[in-house]
């Protein structure tokens, strides 16, 4: 099993080296970067290149770590007693098994992607040192282990909103995803839009790192709004001309809605815009 | 097999374990990669490195260990621009000031001096005959008394404020110091004020026990989960005279960070004025407006200063005091301004307690914050100060 990136995904040499070594040494993968660069795709990916079925968890800031496990229903066992329901004598059937168990009980190698780890309660990846070093867990109601026929591909995002305790750390593999260069940039465009126009991509790229650039922006476009926006340049046929001229007038990318997500980033942007249309007045009298 | 390459991580402060390194000599022994240097730097930086802050210093190590490049220490070390110095100082000196330089022993030993100086002298000093501070009578210093001083910063003679002749990269605070700290997150606990707000997800047992017995039927009662409803806004000094404070400041930075559901962050430099940044690096051009804070943050607040509060006065009380730029309000009105808006706001000192009544500026942001929320920065004082905030 190696995983050696796919047509839709580029994948770099560090990227593939940190994915491999968690499969073969059946460690879970903690993958960090700027949001958009691909964190919850790579999880995709390595499922579709491997051919494993992928089981996601997306993490949200209510999640609990024992619901990745299981959970137990016991306001629906009472409610189902009050009502005569026979159902349940049995405590099995208020057994709901969460994303980890069934990633136990996968006979084939599953990918398990926990989404967003960094979004849960501090305590969250603490809770769960057990299960993902051992991959086994035991069910209480049930007097029962579960312990994982195959050791899942783990993968695990985050998106650095908390720190993350080192007990876990030090149980996984890291790999930070560093913002592309323009020519991985240039991979990822075609992989994702096969013969596209090479001058729209060069101009469009051009403006794309001189936003990045710009100091003070609250959230720097990265490579997922760069393919939105390439996408709304393509359907709406933007003539390559309209990027290239740097009329300060229209110093606002067209279709900037897509890269600048931020109503200040916006202001900041029509602000530099009226400065620059100054300076050229200025110059010019 | 390569303990060398381990020890020298942890020597240059990569918090590797002894798990980590087994499980690197583990990959290598099950052929996870091609046996390439490439392919090795890879492997090992996934599984030596766990956080993206290290992965400057992981590099350095490895060329270090495996090429035989230069130390990485090298690179920390800070330079002292010696014709910047001079080319800065010669501007406000006058010819006669110029000869009592030579009285001294000349421009270039008086230089040299300094420079020495600089990179011998690690704290911030104060008062005394030597060292570079402010308040002395060293030659080398701010608003000190020696005639044939060479002013670094601080009041020039038209009454304008000089910049500082050192724009020093501050590096900005590192957030991942978690030596020590755990007292401090204790005593920070006390701040936590549990709030039930949201969905109700969880069961209230007395409540469910009560309807229960109401309805004569069984009535599940839920109600939201209790959270930390704090909100805390940081004012770090940094830079100048925190430098000797910039440990403590770090740990308490670094406790802070896990402790709150919203904790906001801001630097600013001795003495609060009309702009604060986030970045240090960046701290020239990306600024954040005083007034913006104001606006934003809500009364409901709580502010925690930190910084020695230890400057010259007039960079409290007069336009223009400050020692990096023109500040067109004293810093006493921004602080003013703060304690109006701000009902719980405290301001912790890493200086010991007993300097307090002896430096004039200490006590004039004791005046204007209140005398009783200035807070030393020890266990002890860290309690006092949660304690004032959590009334």
């Amino acid at each position: 099993m190696r995983f050696e990136g796919t047509k839709d995904y580029v994948a770099t040499e560090d990227l593939k080296v940190a994915v491999n070594a968690a499969i073969t040494l059946e460690r879970p993968l903690l993958v960090k970067g700027e949001p958009g660069t691909g964190k919850t795709m790579l999880a995709i990916e390595v499922a579709k290149s491997l051919g494993a079925p992928l089981i996601e968890w997306h993490v949200k800031s209510t999640t609990k770590a024992v619901q990745g496990l299981y959970e137990y229903d016991a306001v629906m066992r009472l409610r189902d007693s009050q009502l005569g329901d026979t159902r349940s004598s049995d405590i099995a059937n208020y057994i709901k098994r969460g994303k980890l168990w069934e990633a136990f009980e996968s006979d084939v190698r599953p990918v398990l992607l926990i989404d967003e780890v960094d979004k849960a309660d501090i305590e969250f990846p603490n809770d769960l040192l057990q299960e993902l070093d051992r991959m086994e867990f035991y069910v209480y109601e049930l007097d029962r282990t579960i312990k994982a026929k195959v050791r899942p591909v783990i993968l695990i995002t985050s998106n650095n909103e908390k720190e993350l305790p080192d007990a876990f750390l030090r149980r996984c593999f890291f790999h930070y995803i560093r913002f592309p260069d323009e020519e991985t940039m240039r991979a990822i465009v075609e992989s994702h839009y096969p013969g596209v126009k090479t001058r729209l991509v060069n101009e469009a790229l051009k403006i794309f790192y001189d936003i990045r650039k710009v100091p003070g922006l609250k959230k720097k476009p990265s490579t997922s709004e760069l393919l939105d926006w390439l996408k709304l340049l393509l359907t709406d046929d933007i003539d390559p001309e309209t990027l290239k001229s740097r009329d300060p007038s229209k110093l606002i990318p067209p279709m900037h809605g897509a890269l600048l997500k931020n109503e200040a980033d916006v202001m900041l942007f029509e602000r530099l815009a009226f400065l620059a249309r100054r300076e050229q007045r200025g110059g010019g009298s | 097999m390569f303990q060398r390459f381990f020890t020298e991580l942890r020597a240059a402060r990569v918090p590797v374990s002894l798990k980590e390194y087994l499980v690197l000599v583990e990959a290598l022994e099950k052929d996870a990669i091609a046996p390439n240097v490439e392919q090795f730097y890879y492997l090992s930086r996934a599984t030596l490195v766990k956080d993206e802050r290290h992965l400057d210093k992981f590099d350095r190590v490895f060329g270090h260990v495996f090429k035989g490049l230069d130390s990485a220490a090298e690179a920390v070390n800070a330079e002292i621009p010696a014709e910047w110095l001079r080319a800065l100082t010669e501007k406000f000196l006058t010819d006669e000031e110029k000869a009592q330089i030579e009285a001294l022993g000349g421009w270039d030993k008086l230089m040299e001096t300094l420079k020495e100086r600089l990179e011998e002298q690690k704290e911030r000093h104060q008062g005394g005959n030597k060292w570079i501070g402010t308040g002395g009578t060293s030659p080398y210093g701010n608003s000190g008394y020696n005639p044939e001083g060479v002013r670094i910063g601080g009041e020039g003679g038209q009454r304008k404020a000089v910049k500082v002749w050192d724009k020093r990269e501050y590096k900005n605070l590192d957030d991942s110091v978690e030596l020590g700290v755990r007292n401090i997150k204790v005593a920070l606990r006390r701040l936590r004020k549990f709030a039930r707000t949201g969905a109700p997800d969880e069961l209230d047992l007395d409540g469910t026990i009560k309807t229960s017995a109401r309805q004569g039927y069984l009535d599940i009662v839920m109600r939201p989960e209790r959270r930390n409803a704090v909100k805390v806004l940081l004012l770090l000094d940094i830079g100048g005279s925190m430098d000797s404070h910039i440990k403590l400041c770090e740990e308490l930075f670094s406790a802070a960070r896990t402790e709150f559901k919203s904790l906001e962050f801001f630097y600013f430099h001795n003495c609060l004025y009309e702009s604060v940044w986030k970045d240090n690096r960046r701290r020239h051009d990306e600024k954040t407006m005083t007034w913006d804070l104001l606006h934003k943050y809500p009364s409901d607040y709580r502010i925690v200063f930190v910084g020695d509060a230890t400057m010259s006065p007039y960079e409290i009380t007069y336009p223009g005091g400050s020692v990096e730029h023109w500040n067109e309000e004293p810093g006493a009105i921004w602080l003013q301004r703060f304690a109006d808006v701000y009902e719980r706001m405290v301001w912790l000192n890493p200086t010991p307690r007993a300097h307090w009544d002896h430096t004039p500026s200490i006590q004039l942001v004791r005046e204007i914050i209140g005398p009783d929320r200035m807070f030393s920065l020890t266990i002890e004082g860290l309690d006092g100060a949660m304690r004032e905030l959590s009334r």
